[in-house]
């Protein structure tokens, strides 16, 4: 009976998703933890600041994005394949500026951040590495996210069940590995 | 509801009567202030992240445990929040030591934790090895499993309390509790690993 679970019963539903996470996790960990990341870290100040706020606010907009999604699947609102569907369109455009929005807002805080307790920090170095990381998980997260939840919901998977670990896991990996490309990219135009 | 359902001519009235909900005006303006304040409270434990920039730097092993732990905590805590909620519902959770429900979950929250946080330490151990690191196995385990079992004994904490402050204030558990348990959470992970770190490391 729901609600009723042993301890043992939890432990063994819960598992199988936690170790998911964790290896996803280890998976970013590593990126974070490779020779170029740490390069980048020494050499730009503020990455280590702006990096929990980057990687949260990934769930934060493409989670909501998903359920979302879901929901107007369930309502029957949006129809499960890609067509130029005014609330789809909307929905990808909104959460799209979000987080661009955001990412920027990050670079700007963190900025501030660095500067109001007298480290060394560079706005435009800063912008520029959100924006690309920013953009480049923009185009990640929406697009796997569509599919996902438009072929699962097609092969009877309630999107609802799916969306939260595919954001997190997704998110995580790649918002790390968008923030690695940033550096570079930054630091082969600046 | 209808305060600015009617201003926006870009929001597009013309197909129906739920596209209002689905206008981007909507749902960025929901949205960005929400965001923002997440990003700000972020900055805490990113501060706490750039403290320790020479030991991270210094120790790959430790950068790769930041990224699991703000991940199982906020794991955790979701799966604790939403059982208890459920639990409030059917009528079966009750804050009683002897509460069999309650003790379920807090029992299996210390278990996924002592199993996940061990397989970390050796993860995080290997991994740092082979990125270069020299820290030795036995204090990257230590520093898992003890950031890792304080960090249960918070999300045990904090979702009952979540759960037993919305309950009684009149809001809906099922909304309140997961975003706030997860990212203070989130946060904690990183100020616990860290308390723990400058002990050990």
């Amino acid at each position: 009976m729901p609600g009723h679970d042993t301890a043992r019963d939890v432990y063994r539903q819960a598992l199988p998703v936690i170790l998911v996470s964790l290896v996803a996790g280890l998976f970013s960990g590593t990126i974070l933890g490779s020779e170029t990341m740490r390069a980048g870290i020494s050499e730009v100040p503020g990455l280590l600041l702006l990096l929990p706020a980057f990687l949260a606010t990934r769930g934060g907009v493409y989670g909501s994005l998903g359920a979302r999604l879901s929901t107007g699947l369930h309502q029957g609102l949006i129809e499960p394949r890609f067509r130029l569907d005014r609330r789809l369109t909307n929905a990808i455009l909104a959460s799209f500026i979000n987080g661009m929005t955001v990412s920027v807002f990050i670079a700007v805080i963190t900025f501030l951040w660095l500067r109001l307790f007298g480290n060394e920090g560079n706005l435009f170095e800063l912008v520029g590495i959100m924006v690309v990381a920013g953009f480049l998980s923009a185009v990640l997260m929406i697009s796997v996210l569509i599919a996902v939840i438009f072929v699962g919901y097609r092969r009877g998977l309630d999107p609802d069940n799916v969306i939260g670990p595919v954001v997190t896991t997704l998110g995580d990996v790649f918002g790390i590995f968008f923030l690695l490309v940033g550096i570079y990219v930054v630091g082969a135009v600046l | 509801m209808s305060s600015n359902g009617s201003g926006g001519e870009h929001g597009g009235n013309r197909d129906g009567e739920y596209v209002d909900e689905w206008s981007i005006r909507r749902i960025v303006r929901t949205m960005i202030p929400l965001l923002a304040a997440l990003s700000v409270l972020q900055l805490v434990s990113g501060s706490v992240l750039e403290t320790y920039e020479e030991t991270l730097v210094a120790n790959p092993a430790l950068l790769v445990l930041v990224p699991v732990q703000i991940g199982t905590a906020g794991n955790l805590a979701s799966i604790t929040c939403s059982r208890l909620t459920t639990q409030l519902y059917l009528g079966t959770y009750e804050l009683d030591p002897s509460n069999p429900d309650l003790r379920a979950n807090v029992g299996a929250v210390f278990a996924l934790a002592g199993t996940v946080f061990g397989a970390v330490g050796v993860a995080a151990w290997g991994i740092g090895v082979a990125l270069g690191g020299s820290l030795g196995l036995g204090r990257v385990l230590l520093v898992s499993l003890v950031s890792g079992m304080l960090l249960a004994v918070l999300v045990v904490v904090a979702s009952v309390a979540a759960v037993e402050v919305s309950y009684r204030v009149g809001l809906n558990p099922d909304d309140t509790t997961i975003p706030v348990v997860t990212n203070l959470c989130d946060v904690a992970g990183v100020l616990i690993l860290f308390a723990v770190v400058s002990v050990v490391v």
